[in-house]
């Protein structure tokens, strides 16, 4: 397999920085021991556990104790929904969005078939959440609130300062997936009052395997797993300790990267977006382009199919993904293009090109170059296309 | 990614016979851009009654366009008598081979034929209508559609009925009437399989058989599901229904249909009764496609 690809699928996963595997490779080798031993050989590796705990609340703006590793963002999806539902007993009602990843959705839906009334608050045809209708749907019953922070396949950013305040001012819990923000937007949980957070390592150049769930202070919450007395309590399990102090090392270049992330990648992510949609005919962007994540973009192309054009690409090194059904081995094409009501003409057609701080310009003006003659070609072939 | 054959890339980047026949003897159109996958089929036959001259248009993956593509190699040169006979299996067997979840392009390639062919024979004046009833309101699949794929292909499961046609794939509210026309088509088959087991001599009181189905859950069927993380829950017995609902991994699963007959079904029968059936609680777990493979 080719190692010099174009990479422009970093909302699926990231390359490990190499800084990252600088820091943890210690820990895979001689410092081996466990961080829970009364002695200082264990000792050592439960301080740089620590020291990977407060470089996460420091990109956070949080506490150090208020940071419990998972395994992954899927993990603390499941610890923050099924965790607050076990502790809230009397309140059976679950509020979320059509647009969630399948990690809340998921969870949500399996909550249903015990008992619990889920609520999926709908979105527009840009991605922006109905506030109205989340307003509205809060009540004494609900249990939790769980609204991810940006969505992965438009990148579109819901404005959470504003819901959390809504959901807040009437006592509920609240929970955000914010495995696509972190590290792409700043967030500040010293200025809003978040609950529960998910992160998940391997979107923001950690490895994958490692997650974070940000719990603040005070809140109840059953722990998703039982055992030893690890994570204060609330994770029991043996840390993955190499994987840990990666995601600390992580979390501090996310901090320091986090201009260059909202300056130059989101020209280069322009760049790419203007020039394949002038260069491409029948051509349009999904997503809320004035609330977007910095590096992502999403394009439906019009009367083509979105695993054909996924190939093609392909066939340059350049790595990309897609809403199209065949792509997944479902026969519907992505939900979250379904909510947001892009017909199905383009949500078959439909390509994420997601950047990183590893994305360059000559990868950029590559990828133009090449997208234009794949559409055309894939065009031609079209029965829906009349020449 | 998906496991394709270099056949199968071979005619995906280098399509043959690509376009629309001038002055086509007949036409053929399926598919629709809502479903994800179309085919307009054209051809037009030479002075001994053959297909001298055919050409497709195909939106969709990667295998609908090689389906499309190997089907114009296959009947260029057959009479029409010869190219009726081509099935979906012809198609996919050319190809090398398809993923069982993308059998449903060669159907749709074979169909395409067929369409073209009627629309050759009614002299253009009439389109391919649909046979029989809709089934599959999501993906317009009806019953005659069914059948004819179930027949062809041996299929036993709704869910390879849904590979092969697209049926059922949706929002799945089809699936019983799916099992139903299994059943009628599989029927001879299940039942000389059902006679030939030993009949429970057992005659149990209701009680005594809720009591065995729950043991039976809990000794014989959840260990096996939660070897695979999944999990069960046995929701209700009416009469010789057994309605579970599925658990963890197993709610998510596209193989619960395939767990319900030969583990679930196939555990109460051998320790409780023959006459016991199962069926999935409806309200169960709705399956969240991860389409990018953006795993958290």
């Amino acid at each position: 397999m080719t190692t010099d690809a174009v990479y422009m699928d970093n909302n699926a996963t990231t390359r490990v920085a190499g800084e990252v595997i600088e820091e943890m490779t210690p820990y895979l080798g001689e410092l081996y021991g466990n961080p829970s031993s009364m002695h200082s050989f264990g000792g050592q590796v439960g301080k740089k556990i620590g020291q990977a705990r407060e470089r996460i609340a420091s990109l956070l703006g949080c506490r150090p104790e208020e940071i419990i590793f998972t395994s992954c963002g899927t993990e603390s999806d499941n610890a923050a929904i099924k965790g607050t539902l076990d502790m809230a007993s009397s309140k059976r009602t679950v509020i979320t969005t059509r647009v969630e990843h399948p990690a809340v959705l998921s969870t949500c839906r399996e909550m249903e078939h015990h008992g619990y009334n889920i609520v999926e608050i709908s979105v527009d045809k840009n991605g922006r959440l109905n506030l109205d209708e989340l307003e509205n749907s809060l009540d004494e019953d609900t249990a939790i609130v769980s609204v991810m922070y940006a969505n992965n396949e438009t990148g579109t950013v819901f404005p959470i300062e504003r819901i959390v305040s809504m959901v807040k001012s009437k006592g509920i819990v609240f929970h955000t997936d914010a495995v696509q923000a972190v590290g792409k937007i700043p967030i500040n949980l010293a200025e809003l009052p978040i609950d529960l957070l998910s992160l998940s390592g391997h979107k923001l150049h950690a490895p994958k395997g490692v997650g974070v769930l940000y719990v603040r202070k005070g809140t109840r919450l059953a722990p998703f797993m039982v055992g030893g007395h690890q994570e204060f309590g609330r994770r029991a399990g043996t840390e993955n300790v190499p994987s840990i102090i990666a995601l600390g090392k992580a979390c501090q270049l996310a901090g320091e990267n986090i201009d260059d992330e909202n300056t130059r990648i989101r020209k280069l992510r322009d760049k790419l977006e203007k020039g394949i949609l002038a260069t491409c005919p029948d051509s349009r962007v999904n997503g809320d382009t004035q609330n977007r994540l910095p590096n992502t973009t999403n394009i439906s192309f019009e009367y083509i199919e979105g695993e054909a054009i996924l190939l093609m690409l392909n066939r340059f090194g350049i790595c990309a993904s897609s809403g199209s059904a065949c792509t997944s081995g479902s026969l519907e094409p992505s939900h979250v293009l379904r909510a947001m009501g892009v017909p199905f003409t383009a949500a078959h057609g439909s390509i994420r090109f997601s950047l990183s701080r590893y994305s360059t310009e000559d990868q950029v003006d590559f990828v133009i170059e090449k997208t234009a003659p794949i559409v055309n070609r894939l065009r031609e072939l079209s029965p829906f296309v009349t020449t | 990614m998906w496991d394709y054959t270099d056949k199968v890339m071979n005619h995906f980047l280098n399509p043959r016979n690509v376009g629309t026949v001038e002055d086509a003897d007949g036409v053929g159109e399926v598919g629709s851009l809502a479903c994800g996958d179309a085919l307009t089929l054209t051809f037009k036959l030479d002075g001994e009654g053959r297909i001298g001259d055919v050409k497709f248009k195909t939106f969709g993956c990667a295998s609908a366009v090689a389906s499309s593509s190997v089907l114009t190699e296959i009947v260029k040169g057959m009479t029409l008598e010869e190219a009726e006979r081509v099935t979906n299996q012809d198609i996919a067997g050319e190809l090398g081979g398809l993923p069982e979840q993308k059998m449903h392009c060669s159907v749709m390639g074979q169909e395409a034929l067929v369409a073209a062919i009627e629309n050759y024979r009614n002299k253009g004046k009439v389109r391919h209508e649909k046979e029989g009833t809709i089934v599959c309101t999501c993906f317009g699949v009806t019953g005659e559609e069914i059948k004819k794929v179930i027949r062809e292909n041996d299929l036993t499961t709704v869910e390879q009925v849904t590979n092969y046609c697209k049926a059922g794939g949706g929002c799945g509210g089809c699936g019983g009437e799916i099992e139903k026309i299994i059943e009628q088509i599989q029927g001879d088959k299940a039942d000389t399989h059902r006679a030939q087991k030993p009949a429970k001599t057992r005659k149990l009181t209701n009680i005594q058989k809720i009591q065995l189905v729950q043991q039976t859950v809990n000794e014989q069927i959840r260990p096996k599901l939660r070897a695979d993380g999944g999990d069960m829950e046995l929701i209700d017995v009416e009469g010789n229904k057994v309605i579970v609902a599925f658990r963890g991994m197993c709610a998510q699963c596209k193989m619960a249909e395939f767990t319900i007959k030969d583990v679930v079904e196939a555990k109460l029968r051998e320790f409780v009764s023959d006459e016991l059936f199962v069926e999935e609680d409806k309200d169960s777990a709705g399956q969240q496609h991860d389409h990018r493979g953006d795993g958290q």
